[in-house]
């Protein structure tokens, strides 16, 4: 077993907060569906800040629980400690709603979350159950990483998923087709090759998308700023898509004036309206429409990308814009796609301190608005 | 045990595994039940007991076949779960069965299971 309990201290000159905590959590357990028992948790309580330093250097402590307001030297204070001394230890700032500027201020400074109080038995358990789950992946993931390989695990798991996924879907049916599994009329065997060249393609999209991702990555040496026409480039990207679009009986329209400028780099402009409108066109209905729309502010420039696709549900919208997202449904069944498209955007727009939201009905269609600052 | 008596459960959200292995597992002569989520099957294991199955590591979740694994050990602590997937060691993850974290019987790599998943059903199986 890899942890039984886990251990908490609580840090709080006031005696009712520390009993409550201490209370709630020790009659608390977080389970995990592939864990053999679930987490429970030992709590320490302590008033003041020395007093929890004195017990942070001989013991170990999994979570500690920080008031701001102590009697001696300060919570943030005992928080940077941590943070320098112990950066496995994971704290949760304590704080009054009257202070909350406080704790957005802690979490950036390394409070993994903070508890507003007074706090419910249930707010303080969603609170624990969240870190203790924290505390158990990465106790897992370390456990996994041999001779400290620093690796980005997830993204090189999904990766080596994403190529070795089709990879072998390939190499499934070339060898059903080597051993004549469908049976000697050489027709059974054309739906397995279709497939095949499918699976080689989406592959080569992943690679020129993971391209596009690893130039951006490569930071500002390769950027090339100035000032571009930004309906010039959607104009070039609606005229690249026209193939794609014809296919599917999908008619675009760009709708701005002409020369809006914006400060940045042509490249990553076009990548992200060749993301988002092979997007467009992909996740829409036969017959369907995709506009694009560019306006000007004097402050902003603001670029609308429209379908009248499928739509996206409200839960699905959270998850879009991580590495290698696909939402899956019966209708996406069937396209194709790396999953790293709104990441490289979203990635590209961090660059221009830009933002990236979307509007979507299961159905109906979507919309991605991003409003560049000028 | 008649072959056309066992029930495989298969869940796999690409299409075309799910499509290979069904194959490869029906020409052997068992039931197959296809599945391509991990909701799909969870349903299915309501109702009903899979003499064996096979899971998709990765569908709705990154950890889908585990969760899977552990519900169908839970519910049938015989049947025999078998995990498929295409991550692999290069990531230092490592799935060794002993680990009791994983509820599984085997572990195979996705590009090695067409050629052997139908063995190791069989031995899985006794048969």
């Amino acid at each position: 077993m890899i942890m039984d309990k886990l251990n908490i201290l609580v840090v709080d000159d006031e005696p009712g907060i520390r009993m409550g905590v201490k209370r709630v959590l020790q009659q608390f357990e977080v389970d995990y569906p592939f864990m053999d028992e679930p987490i429970g948790f030992n709590v320490v309580d302590v008033e003041t800040g020395e007093e929890a330093i004195e017990l942070l250097n001989s013991n170990n402590y999994d979570v500690v629980f920080l008031d701001n307001k102590l009697p001696g030297i300060q919570g943030i204070e005992v928080l940077e400690y941590i943070n320098k001394n112990m950066p496995e230890t994971r704290v949760i700032m304590i704080t009054s709603y009257a202070s909350l500027e406080l704790a957005v201020k802690a979490t950036k400074i390394g409070a993994y979350d903070f508890v507003p109080k007074p706090f419910t038995p249930a707010e303080l358990r969603a609170c624990t159950e969240n870190v203790a789950k924290q505390v158990f992946l990465k106790k897992m993931t370390k456990k996994l990483h041999k001779e400290g390989r620093h690796i980005r695990f997830q993204f090189l798991s999904l990766l080596s998923h994403e190529l070795k996924n089709p990879i072998g879907a390939v190499e499934g049916y070339l060898k059903m087709i080597k051993e004549r599994k469908a049976g000697n009329n050489i027709d059974s065997y054309d739906e397995m090759i279709m497939r095949s060249l499918e699976r080689l393609n989406n592959m080569r999209d992943l690679i020129m998308d993971l391209l596009d991702l690893s130039k951006i990555s490569g930071g500002e040496k390769n950027r090339e700023l100035k000032d571009i026409d930004i309906s010039q480039i959607a104009k070039e990207a609606i005229n690249a898509m026209q193939p794609m679009a014809i296919q599917k009986d999908i008619q675009m329209y760009l709708n701005c004036k002409e020369n809006i400028f914006l400060y940045g780099d042509t490249r990553e402009i076009e990548m992200i309206f060749n993301n988002l409108i092979s997007n467009a066109i992909k996740y829409n209905e036969k017959n369907g429409r995709v506009d694009v729309f560019i306006e000007e502010t004097p402050k902003t420039v603001k670029v609308v990308v429209a379908d009248t696709g499928i739509g996206i549900s409200k839960d699905d919208q959270q998850k879009l814009f991580n590495e290698f997202v696909r939402i899956k449904n019966t209708k996406t069944k069937n396209i194709s796609g790396s999953g790293l498209g709104l990441s490289i955007v979203s990635q590209i727009l961090e660059n221009y301190h830009a933002e990236i939201t979307v509007n979507s009905e299961p159905n109906e269609g979507s919309e991605f608005i991003i409003v560049f600052n000028k | 045990m008649n072959k056309q008596n066992v029930n495989i459960l298969i869940a796999d959200d690409d299409p075309d595994y799910l499509f290979q292995f069904s194959l490869l597992l029906s020409n052997e002569g068992f039931n197959v039940i296809q599945t391509s989520s991990q909701k799909e099957a969870e349903a299915y294991l309501e109702t009903n007991k899979p003499d064996i199955a096979v899971f998709d590591l990765m569908m709705e979740q990154h950890d889908s076949g585990f969760i899977l694994a552990y519900k169908t050990k839970k519910m049938y602590p015989n049947t025999p779960v078998i995990i498929c997937t295409a991550v692999g060691s290069e990531t230092g993850m490592s799935f060794d069965i002993d680990n009791n974290w994983i509820k599984a019987d085997l572990y195979l790599e996705k590009g090695k299971a067409t050629s052997i998943l139908a063995e190791e059903v069989k031995n899985l199986l006794n048969l």
